[in-house]
């Protein structure tokens, strides 16, 4: 079983000191939720686990822990984010031990709770299926009609770099072509393009939730915060919304692994993968490239070719 | 003064509210998203979100408010200040443990030292009418952080969903204005010990597991503890929790525009936020998410009841169900406690 085998693992890279400490995913107080855990000690591996809940890309805890040599437990996506900071010299290449876990697919946990009328108390899974219960239903669910949506379209499950991989790796092909929004969008003229994306960044905050779930958001200073230049305001005006939401989108062209921790962060439920996950498409198109998945090959907006395509110039 | 409220009446009723008053209230933005706005029309309203991500603190204190214009007009400076709206206003639909949340921040705005004008103008203009929480959810904990899903301070009126119609309280004045109100009818006995039932079965759901009783005494003594060197680990920085806390008040003012013209506007600020302790020097109190967490448990369980006699949580939960970590807030108060219930055993954080 994976779980089991992710803490033997850990066990052993805590017992003869390999790591510093490892992150991966630890049971919640909630239903339908894992959270990340991090432990320095081989007596606490036992609270590992693994499911449909650990949604979370733990790459963006790599940041604040570069004096630290860390063991990471990590999906296809957050693989790839490790593969696209290592282009960015992020973190020194030993100070990382990766353990790859092969990716059954995430459980959006939102769409579960909305396909129940009252409050969901307790869920476990069983095989494909997800039972949940709450003060008086008890309902089987079919895992893969509630998955996250960037995971539905995923065809990188198996981590491409990890030290170790946990767990079989799953044949790769997606349960439907393209991310379901991107369909959607696409479909779409400029103008009511225009329209979804006014309509989904008004219910921003500004919690910023997006950006510090990011691995790859880890300017010093970010465009918002920084006050000279100013670039914008720090109301809720709509300008500044979108602002916001098409700098943050741009700035992860190329270096978006797909993870969707953005989406799954936002307490607004604002739809956020259409955007990143479009680019990401355009950029497969357009230069042949996809995030993370040849270390030797930087982001095509951070490089250059004597006979790269110009015809956008005018 | 206790009356009823037939729901068939209920449309009649908050329409005539809606004419009179600016009236404020639940509404769901989206499927599952939920804020407190201005309410235009009846079916804008809907009751059947059990917690509003945003709390209705944003109707006293909105999380972007512009405090006055300024002007350069030939060599002279003028401040233009912002007529607030006149009519009075409405809060339908909060629930107790915001409406708790809101005496909270009026210690802070409305002090003996200071005066916050904006707070102030907005809260004496507003009725508020609470609604009772039939259904707790299971990361309710009013009732360990001294409210209750029933509670009434703070409510001038007080409904309660009976199921065909809604029991009605008038609490206060403010309330009392109400007496005669057309749409409200006499209740009968029975309606007395179906609220007794409903209050006993609410109690019952939220229960009292959570020890936020003595945490100030604990904390004096945890200023420099290990535990803060791990209760933070997995804190990721965003606001989500500051932002979505009913109690929370922070904010930061700002001047938009130049120095012709402009305007003063204070924003809703987070001290999860690296930015917020950040000091012009480049030095920051605070630098790491350790410190910062300490603060934010700090503040709400040590400071603020050193200065009101009363934690700063309310027990509504929304840190806990919209944190996208998973951090859980019941947890950080219980491993304060040396009596911790069995469920939160295995382990910190």
């Amino acid at each position: 079983m994976v779980q089991q085998k992710i803490r033997e693992k850990a066990r052993e890279l805590l017992t003869k000191k390999a790591v510093d400490l490892i992150i991966g995913f630890g049971e919640g107080t909630l239903p339908l939720r894992a959270t990340p855990l991090f432990i320095r000690s081989h007596e606490e591996a036992d609270r590992l686990i693994w499911n449909s809940f650990c949604e979370n890309n733990l790459s963006t805890y790599l940041h604040k822990l570069s004096q630290f040599k860390v063991g990471l437990i990590v999906k296809g996506c957050d693989a790839r984010s490790i593969i696209a900071l290592s282009l960015e010299k992020r973190f020194k290449p030993d100070q990382l031990f990766l353990i790859g876990v092969p990716c059954q697919r995430m459980v959006d946990r939102r769409r579960v709770k909305k396909a129940v009328k009252g409050e969901i108390l307790r869920a476990h899974e069983q095989g494909d299926q997800i039972i949940v219960e709450g003060e008086d239903f008890k309902t089987t669910l079919k895992r893969d009609d509630f998955l996250y949506p960037s995971c539905q379209d995923c065809i990188h499950r198996t981590p491409i770099k990890a030290d170790v991989l946990v767990g079989n790796p799953v044949e790769e092909s997606p349960l439907i072509e393209t991310h379901p929004e991107v369909k959607e969008f696409e479909k779409k003229s400029s103008e009511e393009r225009w329209r979804f994306f006014e309509k989904e960044s008004s219910r921003c905050i500004r919690c910023y939730a997006c950006r510090e779930v990011c691995p790859m958001c880890y300017c010093a200073e970010c465009f918002v915060d920084s006050s000279n230049p100013k670039w914008m305001e720090k109301g809720l005006s709509p300008q500044d919304l979108e602002f916001y939401h098409i700098v943050r989108a741009y700035h992860q062209t190329g270096r978006c692994s797909g993870c969707g921790a953005c989406e799954r962060a936002c307490p607004m439920e604002i739809r956020l993968t259409y955007l990143t996950q479009k680019l990401n498409l355009d950029v497969k198109e357009l230069f042949g490239f996809e995030t993370g998945i040849d270390a030797d090959v930087p982001p095509p907006l951070s490089t250059f070719e004597i006979d790269d395509r110009q015809e956008f110039i005018k | 003064m206790k009356l009823k409220l037939d729901k068939k009446d209920f449309k009649p009723f908050l329409q005539r509210l809606i004419d009179e008053y600016d009236l404020y209230g639940p509404v769901q933005l989206e499927e599952g998203v939920s804020v407190f706005k201005k309410i235009d029309q009846f079916e804008e309203i809907d009751l059947t979100h059990p917690n509003s991500q945003k709390p209705p603190k944003e109707i006293f204190f909105p999380q972007s408010e512009v405090m006055f214009r300024y002007e350069k007009v030939g060599k002279q400076n003028q401040i233009i200040s912002l007529e607030e709206g006149k009519k009075e206003r409405i809060l339908f639909g909060a629930r107790p443990c915001d409406i708790e949340a809101i005496s909270i921040i009026e210690k802070v705005f409305v002090g003996e030292e200071y005066t916050d004008v904006y707070f102030l103008e907005k809260r004496k203009k507003t009725t508020i009418i609470g609604l009772g929480c039939n259904h707790p959810l299971s990361t309710c904990f009013c009732s360990s952080a001294g409210g209750d899903p029933f509670l009434r301070a703070g409510s001038d009126l007080f409904f309660i969903d009976l199921g065909e119609a809604y029991f009605v309280e008038l609490l206060t004045e403010k309330g009392m204005v109400f007496h005669k109100n057309k749409f409200f009818k006499e209740t009968d006995p029975k309606d007395l010990t179906f609220v007794k039932e409903l209050e006993e079965k609410a109690f019952e759901k939220v229960g009292f597991s959570i020890p936020v009783d003595g945490i100030e005494k604990r904390l004096d003594l945890m200023g420099e503890s290990s535990f803060w060197d791990r209760v933070h680990e997995k804190c990721i920085g965003c606001r989500i929790c500051t932002y979505l806390c009913p109690t929370c008040h922070c904010f930061d003012m700002v001047d938009e525009g130049e120095h012709q013209r402009g305007q003063r506007v204070r924003n809703w600020d987070s001290c999860l936020s690296p930015l917020y302790s950040l000091e012009t020097s480049g030095h920051n109190p605070r630098p790491t998410s350790r410190e910062r967490t300490r603060q934010r448990l700090m503040h709400k369980f040590n400071y603020f009841p050193k200065n009101f006699n009363q934690v700063a949580c309310v027990g509504c939960g929304r840190c806990i169900l919209y944190c996208p970590v998973h951090f859980d807030i019941r947890k950080a108060i219980i491993w304060t406690s040396p009596k911790r219930p069995k469920r939160f055993e295995g382990g910190m954080i």
